[in-house]
């Protein structure tokens, strides 16, 4: 029971990243990097804020700041300098490293002895409990808003952009503006997820952001394949559960006795195999058509 | 209405592969003028409309709308005066988002986008109208992605997208090139309609002469990123592909007519 808890809880705590990374990757049609840097961004700043005796409040809503102005960066390079998505988004990680490190002064932070957004809340629920109420509750806060931004004018611009930039431009909207903007709410969102995560594994580390962009491309496509794309609404809602999902095959996975060394390998199969599917899939069809 | 002066654009100036696209084209619009541009394939035609449109700059000339210069705007700013209708049926419409969220973002060309929800019951209700008044069905499919439409059926929504907020200036770029005929024929139809009943100035190019002649009042015909000939009125009116042929011939002084040309 305790397992499935915390299954579903860590789930809803990297689903912002997941709903982050699909902000990107699907409605922008950009790999991007950035989350790699972004995600242990949100998780130094809170944890320096909060050890330094800021409330939880203050600490995660500077870290989705601080994760919003690196989204800015790539924005910026790639649209301003023209320097590819995907290198932007490298050269922004990479950077973000030695700026997290100056954040925390350290590689590792320890938050044991300082309040958390889990601890500061009187639910009167245990540990786990209170990490999915307050995990799940600001889940869905992230939800409704995205779906309402999403469709409003402004958001219908942003997913056009990805979608098609001739149709946008030759309809009077600045697609750089768009591609910045996007980029901009999806670190945000990255930033708070390793906030948040980072306060529930009671560390922040520099070096915890290394494969985030596979696990986020790994909620994003499970939960595509198993619960459908039909809709914006549909789409968020099967990313947030893809999320979930992903922890609920790493826990079965670890607890068949694979080590945990080898997830990301195990990750980044998984992710690959998915991301080859379609074509798979054509080939698969072919053949039994008896074509070659 | 629109005011095109001495424009020139070169591509890949200084390379081997440099290539003088419009030369010293100069070109005057009255409101309510439907033009139709011929010309064979590198002559300028789709150049020309791309620099109206500010798909690229010019590299000297000026170009206005209304008395506005808008030489130094981008593209996306232009958007407020012009509507645009691709070649390629793709190009027009966000394959991904439902017909209803197109023509939101079509009804609002060129305004910045607010956080407003971007459909109201009320749009819904003119769309349905709108869509109606095509006759392909779709009203009923407000909330269908536009990729599920087929080639015809996007370039009917793109035509009614391009026109939902009247445009200063209508951009047609051989829109139905890409059609067979019978949709052709059918977009064809609807875009006489709304530029009759819109009274939009109007720049059409097409490969085929005979639409050419049959439509708008006015007929331009480009060779080498130069307008040959302009003839409007009772001229055009009793023009024949026959005359076209002749007249550039004399024109561009050269053997290559129907080759060049390659009328359909």
């Amino acid at each position: 029971m305790d397992l499935i808890i915390s299954t579903v809880s860590q789930g809803l705590l990297w689903a912002l990243l997941a709903i982050g990374v699909y902000l990107t990757f699907r409605v922008l049609d950009i790999a991007d990097l950035t989350v790699e840097g972004s995600f242990p961004l949100g998780a130094a700043t809170a944890a320096t804020l909060l050890t330094s005796g800021a409330s939880p409040f203050v600490a995660i809503a500077a870290a989705c700041i601080a994760g919003m102005l690196s989204g800015v960066v790539t924005g910026l390079l790639t649209t301003k300098l023209k320097i590819p998505a995907l290198l932007a988004g490298i050269l922004t990680m990479i950077a973000l490293y030695s700026v997290n490190l100056r954040i925390m002064g350290k590689a590792n932070l320890p938050l044991l002895s300082t309040d958390t957004i889990f601890t500061v809340l009187p639910l009167g629920l245990d540990k786990g409990m209170t990490v999915l109420v307050v995990g799940l509750l600001i889940v869905l806060i992230v939800a409704v808003l995205n779906y309402w931004f999403f469709g409003t004018e402004l958001g219908a611009a942003i997913r056009a952009t990805g979608d098609n930039p001739h149709m946008i431009r030759a309809n009077g909207i600045n697609t750089d503006i768009m591609i910045v903007l996007g980029l901009l709410l999806s670190n945000g969102l990255v930033a708070i997820s390793g906030a948040l995560v980072a306060q529930s594994n009671g560390f922040a580390d520099v070096g915890m952001g290394v494969g985030t962009i596979v696990i986020g491309l790994a909620s994003v496509i499970i939960g595509e394949v198993l619960f459908g794309t039909r809709s914006f609404k549909n789409c968020l809602i099967s990313v947030i559960l893809g999320s979930i999902v992903y922890r609920a095959v790493i826990a079965v996975v670890l607890q068949l006795g694979m080590p945990p060394n080898d997830l990301k390998l195990f990750t980044a199969i998984l992710v690959a195999i998915a991301l080859s599917m379609p074509l798979i899939q054509a080939k698969w069809n072919n053949l039994k058509r008896g074509m070659r | 209405m629109l005011d095109i002066k001495d424009i020139s654009k070169t591509f890949h100036p200084g390379t081997i592969t440099e290539k003088l696209a419009l030369s010293h084209v100069s070109l005057h619009l009255a409101p309510g003028d439907f033009v139709t541009v011929i010309g064979g394939n590198g002559a300028g035609k789709s150049t020309l409309m791309n620099v109206i449109a500010g798909t690229y700059p010019v590299d000297e000339g000026t170009i206005s709308i209304k008395g506005t210069d808008i030489t130094k705007w981008s593209e996306p700013r232009r958007a407020k005066f012009i509507g645009r209708v691709f070649q390629d049926p793709m190009m027009g419409t966000a394959a991904n988002m439902m017909i209803e969220e197109n023509l939101a973002i079509a009804k609002r060309r060129g305004k910045t986008p607010t956080l407003r929800w971007s459909s109201s019951e009320k749009d819904r209700r003119e769309y349905r109208e709108l869509l109606a008044n095509l006759k392909l069905g779709l009203e009923d499919r407000l909330e269908s992605k536009a990729g599920l439409l087929s080639g015809g059926q996007r370039q009917a929504l793109t035509l009614l997208m391009a026109t939902l907020a009247k445009p200063k200036l209508l951009l047609l770029d051989e829109h139905t090139a890409a059609l067979d005929p019978k949709t052709a024929e059918k977009v064809l139809a609807l875009t006489e309609e709304v530029i009759e009943k819109q009274k939009l100035t109007t720049l059409m190019i097409t490969h085929n002469m005979r639409d050419a002649l049959r439509l708008g009042n006015r007929l331009i015909m480009m060779y080498g990123g130069k307008i040959l000939f302009d003839i409007s009125g009772e001229e055009k009116k009793r023009l024949q592909i026959k005359d076209l042929l002749e007249m550039f011939e004399k024109a561009a002084g050269s053997e290559l007519a129907s080759d060049s040309l390659l009328l359909s």
